[in-house]
């Protein structure tokens, strides 16, 4: 690692008449698209949302999203990524940057797009120009050794969801030593510790979603 | 020659962030059918390919760049001729999807009344790397040279990644096709100075078949 993130964050947000454009990265199976779900359903009444999601073989995730019908089916639309999810969410962002532009397109007004990447691995990290910010979701039974591990995910997400935290007991995993391991690599940037089967509603990370897009004023 | 401009080499890079890397030139259905396990078939399907599609879309992508100083409007008779060449919708869709995506990387990139002309539109993507090619500084020529190699290095990265090939060995096969390459770009180039309705229109019936069944497969890893 060693790499230095300090001046490299986010400034002021670039959205300025177009939807705040949100990564949901993190490996395979940490819940991304459960917590898609959740903060689908709990800012869906307060913000006009849509979704891409990038799966990687299937279109499981999508698929998921319609059958929870968190959105309507022309508010999520799948991308496939050719066998490199992180070079669709990083190297090369064209085929979800036609994706957001098309359901903004179809949904004029759109206040929030949620792009969930492909699962990965730990340097899987969203580009500039396609996700404004990015959360970076861990699961607690993938080792409490993750964050100190680091990684570009962990290190430089706007947001770190250390998620369910439910199964740390079964699994022996230590969320203290987990959320410090993240505060150190993470130069003060927010770190939640969440768990969708406790917390349906992913309470702490939609008002951290509420916090970074500018809603007008009703 | 004295060289090659590193403005066109640019667009001959996998590395362009313009879409390739989601589209295996039918090379996922041509794996999953069985008719791709190795390095050897790699190689023939390659060869077949760059014969056929890719001879039409090298003609195609140097008569764009022939054209790059023309009327704007005349941009859609050549992307007709490009339709009248893609009987697959499954092809269409994939060439109109990467043509858009190669729009955004070379208008992001170089300004140019071509690309001005075609802003906004989904354009085959031979016609849209004609028209980068001449926003680059090239000529129908490279233009030419440039569809045919991205159209072989494109499927042959697909194939490392479906089936774990060696990629030194796919690396070798591919140098091997590079005469092949220069000749179709050649005769591309020649194609493209006579009028678009007899540019070449080489069919592969077995890619637009291979371009359907991938379109409803459930399982697939690539867009086309
Ligand atoms: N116990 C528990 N299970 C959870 C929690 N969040 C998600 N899950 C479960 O974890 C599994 C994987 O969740 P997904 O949301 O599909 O994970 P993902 O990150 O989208 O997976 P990929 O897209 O395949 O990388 C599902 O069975 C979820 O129900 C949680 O907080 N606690
Ligand atoms: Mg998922």
């Amino acid at each position: 690692m060693g790499g230095h993130f300090g001046s490299d964050e986010h400034t002021a947000s670039p959205v300025v008449g177009r939807a705040l454009r949100l990564g949901i990265g993190g490996p395979v199976g940490s819940g991304k698209t459960a917590l898609t779900a959740a903060l689908c359903r709990s800012l869906r009444d307060e913000l006009d949302l849509a979704v891409v999601t990038n799966d990687i073989y299937t279109t499981e995730d999508a698929d998921f999203l319609r059958r929870e019908a968190v959105l309507a089916d022309d508010r999520i639309t799948a991308v496939r990524t050719g066998a490199c999810p992180h070079t669709a969410i990083r190297d090369d962002i064209s085929a979800n940057l036609d994706a957001v532009e098309e359901l903004e397109a179809r949904h004029p007004g759109l206040d929030l797009v949620i792009v969930e990447s492909g699962g990965d691995n730990l340097t899987a990290l969203f580009s500039r120009g396609l996700a404004d910010r990015q959360i970076f979701v861990l699961d607690v039974a993938g080792g409490d050794d993750v964050p100190r591990k680091g990684g570009l995910g962990v290190a430089a997400a706007d947001l770190l969801v250390i998620n369910k935290t439910d199964l740390a007991e079964f699994v022996g995993s230590d969320l203290a030593l987990m959320e410090s391991d993240a505060a150190r690599v993470r130069d003060g940037r927010p770190v939640i510790l969440n768990s969708l089967r406790t917390d349906p509603a992913a309470t702490g990370i939609a008002a951290w979603v509420r916090s970074v897009v500018p809603v007008a004023a009703p | 020659m004295a060289g090659t401009d590193a403005a066109l080499l640019l667009l001959a890079d996998s590395r362009l962030p313009a879409g390739g890397h989601a589209h295996s030139g039918g090379v996922e259905p041509a794996v999953a059918a069985g008719a791709v396990t190795d390095v050897a078939d790699l190689t023939v399907f390659l060869r077949g390919r760059l014969a056929t599609a890719g001879l039409v879309a090298a003609a195609l992508a140097a008569a764009a760049c022939a054209h790059a100083a023309g009327p704007a409007d005349a941009f859609d008779a050549l992307d007709a001729e490009a339709d009248a060449r893609t009987p697959s919708p499954a092809q269409r869709r994939a060439a109109r999807a990467q043509g858009r995506s190669l729009l955004r990387a070379a208008r992001a990139t170089w300004a140019h009344p071509a690309l001005d002309a075609l802003a906004g539109t989904a354009p085959h993507h031979p016609v849209a790397l004609g028209a980068a090619t001449a926003a680059a500084g090239g000529g129908p020529g490279d233009a030419a040279s440039i569809a045919a190699f991205t159209g072989v290095t494109g499927g042959a990265s697909a194939a490392v990644r479906l089936l774990g090939l060696d990629p030194l060995a796919v690396n070798r096969a591919v140098a091997g096709l590079a005469a092949d390459i220069d000749a179709v770009a050649a005769r591309a180039a020649d194609a493209a100075r006579g009028p678009w309705a007899e540019l070449p229109a080489a069919s592969a019936p077995v890619l637009d078949l291979y371009a359907e069944l991938h379109a409803g497969a459930d399982l697939r890893l690539f867009e086309s």
